[in-house]
């Protein structure tokens, strides 16, 4: 098989990188922004009940799997997709379609990778890469985070794809089948930006989507009186981590959005796209001055509350800007 | 965020300096491009108070372990990042089951098949398990 062909191209996003990476491979040349857009992969949830190491969750961006599946929806993309739940048939189906020649992406987790630095490797499970070929027994791995291929023992891969937790991965891999003639970019690009607008805007509920920056908001309000000072401090740190670590490509996702925006303004000619393009890198901006405002509160550790409520107000902007922005985008004519 | 402005403040933790992650700012024409960065002082210092968090969780655990407080099992529980019911998972069993093995004496009866599922699964030797403390610059590593 000709693992050569495979060209590995860094990216900020697992997924949407990843998505990236295979559609080059099939000879269309989608840009990582236009991955994430069209897959309508910007998002905002915050789930106070739901607590993962004793921290509640919260999300910049859609649920695991979402935009690989869009994304081949909206460009007429044939896919195949598997889950095991016998470890050794998801690994003879993955060496199967490496000997067939087909880069294969997967779903695991982040633990049982040795080729990340420990820094970075918790159990997360949603994590993608893709497998492209093999030297001697072990994995040639395109893992978009980093900045060169790796490579990955059978017996650490197996722990990652067949991780347990939640979510559990159960080996699911995907493969492209077959792509389109022609892409009608611009059907998928209305589609990606309407969807998006309709999960910041319509959820009825307070824990997703736009409503749920100003929960986080109120909920940061109360962390002082509510917390303890160490407690209060690895909340923070936490939505920090979600927003800036490894994955999303600044304040995030939304510098990623933006650029979206804008490669899609520039394609189809539009201004309107260009400058929701520059306003959302400005919000994207003052995300990143509350995750600042954040780290150094956490450095103190003083319940001090004229600063809590600082950063709540910080919060409160980036959710009314976005409000503003998504529903002007709505609006707009196709 | 402009192509200039996106920080490179080294993570030197945990071999955090290896990863030069993407990132996307706006370069002098306002055009959006990919920029490597090696770290922001905000992000590092939110992962490395979470792993400091972790570390001393471990540290206090090992005291109990080596005062005969607690079997190993939390200990390396910890060290994985585990919790009881992820832990009970793996191990294919019910959540008071693995706590009852983090008591000394019914950590000291459990069969050899169980003590070599747990080594597995933690990445140790069965010996390292059941030795505790009695290699204490490895596990210091």
């Amino acid at each position: 098989m000709s693992d050569q062909a495979f060209q590995h191209y860094q990216h900020a996003h697992c997924e949407s990188g990843v998505t990236a990476n295979l559609l080059r491979h099939e000879g269309i040349d989608i840009s990582e922004p236009m991955a994430f857009g069209i897959g309508a992969g910007l998002f905002f949830g915050h789930l106070p009940f739901l607590k993962i190491a004793g921290i509640p969750g919260t999300t910049y961006r859609i649920w695991p799997g979402a935009i690989f599946k869009r994304v081949a929806q909206r460009l007429d993309i044939k896919i195949q997709t598997q889950k095991f739940s016998d470890p050794a048939k998801g690994m003879r189906a993955l060496d199967d379609a490496l000997a067939a020649g087909k880069p294969t992406g997967m779903l695991g987790s982040v633990f049982y990778l040795p080729y990340l630095p420990e820094a970075f490797r918790f159990h997360f499970n949603a994590h993608n890469y893709v497998a492209y070929g093999k030297q001697g027994d072990q994995y040639l791995i395109s893992d978009p985070i980093i900045e060169e291929p790796a490579l990955i023992a059978p017996a650490d891969l197996i722990k990652s794809r067949f991780a347990k937790g939640t979510p559990e991965p159960k080996g699911f891999m995907y493969n492209i089948i077959s792509t389109p003639k022609t892409l009608d970019l611009a059907k998928a690009i209305e589609q990606g930006i309407k969807q998006t607008c309709f999960f910041m805007l319509s959820p009825p509920v307070p824990w997703f989507g736009n409503k749920a920056i100003f929960l986080l908001a109120d909920k940061i309000k109360d962390y002082p009186k509510k917390l303890e000072p160490r407690k209060a401090a690895l909340y923070l740190g936490n939505i920090i981590r979600m927003q800036e670590e490894i994955g999303t490509g600044g304040a995030g996702f939304r510098y990623l959005f933006a650029a979206f925006l804008q490669e899609a303004g520039t394609l189809l000619k539009r201004d309107d796209l260009l400058q929701f393009s520059t306003r959302l890198t400005k919000i994207g901006d003052d995300w990143r001055n509350f995750a600042y405002h954040a780290a150094r509160q956490m450095k103190d550790r003083k319940s001090d509350l004229v600063s809590y409520d600082e950063l709540s107000d910080l919060l409160k902007k980036c959710g009314q800007q976005e409000l503003e922005l998504f529903r002007e985008m709505k609006k707009m004519k196709w | 965020m402009n192509v200039d402005e996106v920080p490179q403040d080294q993570r030197n933790f945990k071999e955090g300096e290896k990863l030069k992650k993407l990132m996307y700012a706006v370069d002098k024409d306002g055009k959006y491009t990919g920029v490597n960065s090696a770290g922001w002082e905000a992000e590092n210092f939110a992962t490395k108070q979470a792993w400091d968090d972790i570390d001393e969780e471990l540290a206090r655990i090992e005291a109990q372990v080596l005062a005969g407080e607690l079997s190993p099992i939390p200990y390396y529980m910890q060290k994985n990042l585990m919790d009881v019911a992820l832990l009970a998972k793996y191990m294919n069993k019910w959540e008071w089951q693995i706590k009852r093995h983090f008591k000394p004496s019914v950590f000291n009866d459990l069969e050899p098949a169980i003590l070599d599922e747990y080594a597995r699964l933690f990445n140790i030797t069965t010996d390292k398990l059941t030795h505790f403390g009695q290699d204490k610059k490895e596990n210091h590593q």
